[in-house]
């Protein structure tokens, strides 16, 4: 990592307290607050120091495989009439960009002297990534997974039991992961002094969204300099799906002050926006209080949390990080709804024209992408340019989409 | 002064700590709650805590996440929690409110404060809501005359727990245990310690709450805090019962060991 990564980016940071405006902060038990102020703390020092830099970037490279490729899909961009550029994040080690987060706090948590970290997981890959730097650094890990979930990805459960990690399922509330999230806060509020929560998004308590995206923000400052070295210019557009949003605030950060650079973070919209049956927190929520941050909540008229849809379990989450919140305030994203009808069949293209699976949180993006390009290309004049993060690759999703396109032998 | 720190004037002046018993709103039904809160008051609790169900509660253990799911599954709404609390408070036991942030804020947070003084309330207890974030809330109680109750914890700095207490009116909720909400079969260390860095910077009264739930501790806790508070241990009554009438006994069974425990403080 060069000398001026994680140098601040202009018109990107929180107050001292986390607000992102009117969104972000602290909305916490009291007995947290020591604890999130210690994190916030040696995050701030962590970030100044050249040592943990140089320690962060040498896991990055030689551990985790990036920087992660930019990979120009040709056959996929004849079908969607724009240059699209694959910010290849499945190709990192455990299979997605999360790996780039854990590493992070794993390392923040060895400098506070803490022995354990808790994580909570929905479809299991934050769960891996955590089990994953939690052996790599010889800490205790306990992943808290809604019941609902460790039925529906019990290769992943198989997986953090085989990395050493205890595996609890939640069975409190709806049994998915904002129940898994809710317990892990339990956990860590019980346990604080030698407890780390690494939590999977850049959701949460300040300062877990700046601390996240900081952390994640490699893939944007990658595929910023990857993107002028290719084309010699800026893309016309970045995309991201928007879950928690880690992904996307890890790409869209080295591109808010590029203002010529559009921004979309596509949401989970499930059935439609217009059913019950979506995670769209932006396009069909509003502004509320969820996970210690105000933010964009799918709720009810009395603030009860509702439970949230999509095909893709890594977007099937009810909130996210204040700082989306925040970009879709001032205008400087957009979010925008993909369905999970839209989504299989982006799902499906780039496997059939590129021979990549994706995962079917980034087959968002992509179902996101073919719908705007045409309407960049109109407004434009010309093809556009579109950089897509690929954030992550869809092994784990082959039974899902076996499931959906009906190509499963029976007796499987 | 509000009709909750008349209750702990009272109580000071008679050498024992005031007993606060919570129970969710809605659970198990409304009818079920109102029934059950005045056996509690009956049975000697002098203030009752009502919790407004919430979907998502983080500092709740297992006991009261169930009770509040099942409250929160028959349908009851903020609505019905202040007709809950207006019905409790006709009893003359002071009436103090819990919740999470979000319903509040949802429902809108003047509105609230007007809305919960006209039912009778004194104030609220908030459990993720830090001063830090409470600027609206700081209005809006002042604007309506309610009580405000932030949490300190064990974990607090000193500086933490004079800015907290300062911004505190009626009485101070020290968690007595670095946890949530449910009965343990010891008392904690902590507290008292906690209750003494409460003392030194606030004459407010101080109650402990977290992992109380037998007589016994009632009067452990009582030999060094102005009130106890006790919630899983009276909702597992209601919870555990296989009819109506036994949960009401059960309630008034373990109301009055509670209220003997805090009438005798061990010293």
């Amino acid at each position: 990592m060069s000398a001026d990564a994680l140098a601040p980016v202009a018109g990107s940071q929180p107050d001292s307290a986390g607000h992102f405006g009117r969104f972000g902060g602290r909305f916490v038990p009291e007995a947290l607050v020591a604890a999130l102020d210690e994190l916030d703390g040696a995050w701030r020092t962590a970030i100044a120091d050249e040592s943990f830099r140089a320690e962060f970037g040498a896991l990055l490279r030689d551990y985790a495989g990036t920087p992660s490729l930019l990979y120009e899909a040709r056959r996929f961009s004849a079908k969607v009439g724009a240059r699209v550029l694959l910010k290849r994040e499945d190709l990192n080690h455990t299979g997605a960009h999360k790996v780039r987060n854990v590493l992070g706090q794993a390392l923040l948590t060895k400098r506070m002297g803490k022995t354990r970290v808790i994580a909570e997981t929905g479809a299991g890959q934050h769960g891996v990534a955590t089990a994953t730097a939690a052996a790599l650094f010889d800490l205790e890990c306990v992943v808290y997974m809604g019941e609902v979930d460790t039925e529906r990805q019990a290769l992943n459960v198989a997986r953090m039991r085989m990395l050493g990690a205890t595996v609890v399922p939640v069975t409190t509330g709806s049994r998915t992961l904002k129940d898994a999230m809710n317990e892990a806060m339990r956990d860590w509020v019980a346990n604080v002094d030698e407890t780390h929560y690494l939590i999977g998004t850049a959701a949460g308590p300040h300062p877990f969204p700046a601390m996240v995206r900081d952390f994640v923000r490699g893939i944007g400052d990658e595929a910023r300099q990857q993107c002028l070295d290719l084309t010699g210019a800026l893309p016309d557009a970045v995309t991201a799906c928007v879950g928690g949003g880690s992904n996307a605030l890890g790409i869209f950060h080295a591109f808010v002050p590029d203002e010529d650079v559009r921004l979309y973070g596509f949401e989970a919209g499930g059935e439609g926006v217009a059913t019950t049956r979506h995670a769209a927190s932006i396009t069909g929520g509003s502004a509320g209080v969820l996970h210690g941050a105000r933010t964009y909540v799918l709720q009810d008229a009395d603030g009860q949390t509702l439970e949230s849809h999509s095909i893709s379990a890594g977007l099937d989450y009810p909130g996210i990080g204040p700082e989306h919140a925040w970009l879709h305030d001032t205008g400087r994203a957009s979010y925008l709804p993909v369905t999970d009808a839209e989504a299989m069949a982006a799902f499906e293209l780039l496997c059939r024209t590129e021979g990549i699976i994706p995962a079917i949180e980034s087959a968002h993006a992509l179902a996101g992408t073919v719908t705007l390009a045409p309407k960049l290309a109109a407004e434009l004049g010309r093809e556009p340019t579109i950089v897509v993060n690929l954030s992550g690759r869809g092994d784990k999703d082959v039974h899902t989409a076996g499931d959906y396109f009906g190509i499963l032998d029976k007796e499987h | 002064m509000s009709r909750i720190g008349v209750a702990f004037d009272k109580a000071r002046a008679d050498g024992r700590a005031v007993l606060v018993g919570c129970m969710p709103a809605g659970f198990p039904t409304v009818e079920g709650s109102i029934a059950a809160m005045t056996a509690m008051v009956e049975a000697g609790v002098d203030v009752i805590e009502v919790e407004i169900p919430y979907s998502d509660p983080v500092m709740d253990g297992p006991v009261i996440q169930k009770a509040s799911d099942i409250a929160l599954a028959g349908g009851v709404r903020t609505a019905d929690a202040l007709r809950i609390i207006e019905a409790v408070a006709a009893t003359g036991a002071p009436v103090v409110t819990m919740t999470y942030w979000n319903p509040i804020e949802r429902y809108g947070v003047d509105v609230f404060a007007r809305d919960l003084a006209a039912a009778g309330g004194t104030g609220l207890i908030t459990p993720d809501l830090i001063p830090d974030e409470a600027a609206e809330w700081l209005a809006a109680s002042d604007a309506h005359g309610l009580d405000r109750t932030f949490l300190v914890s064990p974990s607090s700095t000193d500086a933490r727990v004079a800015m907290t207490v300062d911004n505190c009116r009626g009485f101070v909720y020290a968690t007595a245990v670095m946890g949530v909400t449910g009965a343990r079969a010891q008392t904690s260390d902590a507290a008292p310690t906690l209750v003494s860095r409460v003392r030194a910077v606030t004459d407010l009264p101080v109650g402990v709450g977290l992992g109380v739930g037998t007589g016994a501790q009632a009067s452990t806790v009582a030999g060094y805090a102005d009130g106890v508070i006790v919630g899983s241990a009276l909702v597992r009554c209601v919870l555990d019962a296989s009819s109506e009438a036994e949960g009401l006994a059960a309630l008034r069974t373990l109301s009055a060991e509670l209220a003997e425990g805090v009438r005798n403080p061990a010293r």
